[in-house]
């Protein structure tokens, strides 16, 4: 089912403003995991979906903010494409409003950039019920302040988002996972080398005591590259999918899994505990840990917070110990409407 | 318009070197890259160090005095053109590089280091800064902060937001926020990206960390020759839609190639109706076989001829006519005005139609440069200012080729920025409840509109004339810069 829901999510928004009524936004609920949705009224965008534009050529899609992940997977795939910026699908599910406003990125990050990287453009309705757009398709875009790229990571607390158009990028032509068998030391100094080395690589993980690299170009290119990697063995493909939905059996456990992240470089993890899985060359750590606090030092910048298994989960708030925080979320929405209590 | 209190302060705060009030020795400081847009500041401070930054905008807060940053003053929509009784905050004399971490691959630096100092820096580790502006011999990292910068190469490795992963910003109200550094993401709002490309309106970046990449160790440039401009842009969305995305990809017509030619002998065939140059970069065997796809894609189209360049002077004579095509643009008539739209690949055609009909219309002929691998047009319309009506009908056109892109779904500005230059057409592309938006943003970092106030989003009120960059007898500032 597609279909243009936006005359009734505008139409509620105004309403809740009128009412003075929170409103908590939801797609496919694929990262409730993360804590209890906002207070307020339950507004779906899942009767908003389809694809708006999609011209292969422009390597760019627009979308609405309720079309399933898999299912822009599927349009891409049909013409040999893929979104550059590859969001986690926890639980198999998630909408591109959702993969926006959480922000996460799949094993690709370091090379192929981020959601916020990859996205042009969105259509929004702020807190005053005014239907906006700002960014667009095209590629380069300095009109006015980057409002888009603001969206992402904001947990649908400055607007409800409507559209948005993403860069895609064409799929490799062939791809090869390389594997090695190496300790945490050795994982660690071979993770960096992936920065410094002009590889095609488009993915890195540890995991299970075996440093995977994920290789993607041209046969020549790629072959080349694992030789010098030295790799003895090969996963199949999926074993990525896996790890950017949280699948792989490492995610299965049930203690506390905290997602850490580390400075590009930094290495650090070899010392946070011994259930790890790393990605991004080093600077993403999912980890098993009782309590973290006692267990890492972080360096500058760096950051752990608490991903699942955690019952006072505070990880998918706004922290407003910063006063420009609370003035952009009043810029937006006022009334404090959208998503009320995950900017805190 | 002098003020003598706020001259006293910062003069207790700031070394006698770093404030600058004679008139003669202000004057350098009068415009920014776009001599069009002119203003004495009454004062102009150089701080050597960031407390000395946060002094003046302490002091210029308390007697709330404008304050305008500005670089290395090589931008191109006036957005560090002073303001008459505001202070001209620049930045050039904070230009440390602080540090460069082999293990992260970055390089942390004062916002005075220019773009292609970076590089230079960095360059024995065989790294690089990958956004390479035409300015980058001059321009600063923080001014590509500012206007969030491309360059010839960004159609492979992104603008300046996807490759800065840190910056310190100074706000007017005192704070210094720290936002990103060397982690990919950070809690709450992305900040980071905010302050990418917003022209000084929020606050004054004092660090930047950059991502540095390794160098390409193999690079191609290919030459594709036309008979037909449309063939030209049926290549590039061929190209592009074949899974190819090029380090670079620029498109020259008729008359761009002939003034091109005639200036530096790159070698262009001055019979042809448009060229395609395409760079291709990364490890050897995936250059050769990408080479051999665009060749045959770039005959497929209907290209006469398609030429390589394999070794380093071979790639730069290729690089060298589209590098100079501005000036040499400049030298076919007195003035020139330079539009910066942007739009969607497969609307290039159209758009291209469309600026030969109104070069008809408003008789004025017009050379095309552009990025078009971007989809970013640099349409150059030639223009005497000292004909009665000429610069009228310049900017007429001007304006109506940038209504045009809007209407293709393309944007005012794809990498030169707002400033003062396009304030105007801000309003064709934004509705007010946008505007306002902006505006409500702009407040919530400067609420007493003290940081380069005027500049990048038009108030409401205005929405009359057009504007556009006006080269008066090929005289821009800084000649000796590529602009491309």
């Amino acid at each position: 089912m597609t279909g243009d829901d936006s005359e009734r999510l505008i139409t509620h928004v105004r309403s809740a403003l009128e009412r003075d009524r929170a409103i908590s936004i939801e797609g496919e609920a694929s990262k409730a995991f993360l804590g209890p949705r906002a207070d307020g009224e339950l507004l779906s965008t899942r009767g908003h979906t389809g694809i708006i534009e999609y011209r292969p050529d422009e390597l760019v899609v627009t979308a609405r903010a309720g079309t399933l992940l898999s299912e822009l997977d599927a349009a891409l795939g049909a013409e040999n494409q893929m979104l550059a910026c590859d969001p986690p699908h926890f639980g198999g599910k998630g909408t591109l409003g959702g993969a926006i406003a959480a922000g996460f990125s799949g094993p690709a990050r370091p090379w192929q950039g981020s959601v916020r990287d990859g996205l042009l453009g969105v259509e929004l309705v702020n807190g005053y019920g005014e239907r906006m757009q700002f960014g667009g398709q095209v590629m380069k875009n300095v009109a006015g302040y980057d409002v888009s790229r603001l969206m992402v990571g904001a947990r649908g607390t400055l607007g409800l988002i409507l559209s948005a158009s993403l860069k895609v990028l064409p799929r490799p032509e062939y791809t090869r996972t390389a594997v090695v068998a190496v300790d945490r030391v050795e994982a660690c100094s071979r993770s960096l080398n992936l920065l410094h080395k002009p590889f095609p690589i488009s993915g890195s993980c540890y995991v299970d005591n075996h440093l995977h690299v994920r290789l993607s170009g041209n046969e020549a290119a790629v072959e080349d590259a694992s030789e010098t990697l030295r790799a003895d063995l090969e996963v199949e493909e999926s074993f990525w999918d896996q790890v950017r939905d949280h699948e792989h059996p490492f995610f299965h456990g049930s203690r506390p899994l905290w997602r850490v992240s580390l400075a590009r470089g930094s290495c650090a993890y070899s010392e946070i505990c011994q259930e790890q899985l790393v990605e991004w060359a080093g600077a993403q750590v999912w980890a098993y840990m009782d309590d973290t606090q006692s267990v890492i030092e972080l360096g500058e910048g760096e950051h752990a917070t608490p991903f699942r298994n955690v019952a006072a989960d505070s990880s998918k708030r706004i922290g407003t110990e910063d006063k420009y925080v609370r003035r952009l979320k009043a810029a937006f929405d006022p009334q404090d409407i959208f998503n009320r209590g995950m900017v805190v | 318009m002098s003020n003598p209190r706020v001259l006293e302060l910062f003069r207790a705060h700031l070394p006698p070197q770093s404030i600058i009030t004679d008139q003669a020795a202000v004057r350098p400081f009068e415009t920014d890259g776009i001599t069009a847009f002119r203003e004495r500041p009454w004062v102009v401070v150089l701080p050597e160090t960031v407390e000395q930054v946060r002094s003046v905008l302490q002091i210029s807060r308390d007697h709330d005095v404008p304050v305008v940053t500005r670089g290395a003053g090589t931008g191109l929509s006036g957005g560090a053109r002073p303001i008459r009784d505001g202070v001209l905050l620049t930045m050039s004399k904070m230009s440390k590089v602080i540090e460069v971490d082999l293990d992260a691959c970055t390089a942390t630096v004062e916002p005075g280091v220019t773009n292609l100092a970076i590089s230079d820096a960095v360059r024995e580790h065989g790294l690089y800064y990958a956004p390479d502006p035409s300015s980058q011999i001059a321009c600063s990292i923080g001014g590509n902060v500012a206007e969030n910068s491309g360059g010839v190469h960004c159609l492979k490795y992104g603008l300046t937001v996807h490759n800065v992963l840190g910056i310190r910003v100074q706000t007017i109200e005192g704070e210094e926020l720290v936002l990103g550094g060397k982690t990919y993401d950070s809690p709450g709002y992305d900040l980071l990206a905010l302050m990418m490309g917003s022209e000084g309106m929020l606050g004054v970046v004092t660090q930047v960390t950059v991502k540095l990449l390794p160098e390409p160790p193999d690079k191609r440039v290919l030459l594709g020759v036309y008979d037909d401009l449309p063939k030209a842009g049926d290549s590039v969305s061929a190209i592009i839609g074949a899974g190819l995305i090029p380090a670079a990809l620029e498109m020259m017509d008729a008359l761009a190639i002939r003034a091109a030619e005639e200036y530096v002998h790159a070698g262009y065939p001055i019979d042809a109706a448009a060229i395609l140059l395409c760079e291709l970069d990364g490890v050897a065997s995936q250059v050769e076989s990408d080479a051999d796809r665009v060749s045959d894609i770039m005959k497929a189209k209907g290209a006469i001829n398609v030429r390589t360049a394999t070794t380093e002077e071979e790639c730069e004579l290729f690089w060298k006519g589209r590098k100079a095509a501005f000036p040499a643009v400049g030298r076919l008539a007195p003035d020139y005005y330079c539009m910066d739209g942007s739009v969607p690949r497969y609307a290039i055609g159209r758009v291209l139609s469309e600026i030969t009909r109104l070069s008809t219309v408003y008789q004025l002929p017009v050379a095309n440069v552009f990025h078009a691998g971007d989809g970013n047009l640099h349409p150059l319309v030639l223009y005497d200012a000292n004909k009665e009506d000429e610069l009228q009908r310049a900017e007429t056109f001007g304006g109506k080729i940038l209504e045009y892109c809007v209407a293709v779904g393309g944007t005012i500005t794809g990498e030169h920025g707002v400033g003062v230059e396009k304030l105007d057409q801000m309003c064709l592309q934004f509705s007010e409840a946008e505007l306002n938006q902006f505006h409500r943003l702009k407040a919530a970092f400067d609420p007493g509109a003290l940081m380069n106030p005027g500049k990048a989003v038009p108030a409401l009120a205005r929405c009359s004339e057009l504007g556009g960059m006006h080269v008066h007898e090929g005289k821009v500032p800084h000649p000796e810069l590529e602009r491309f």
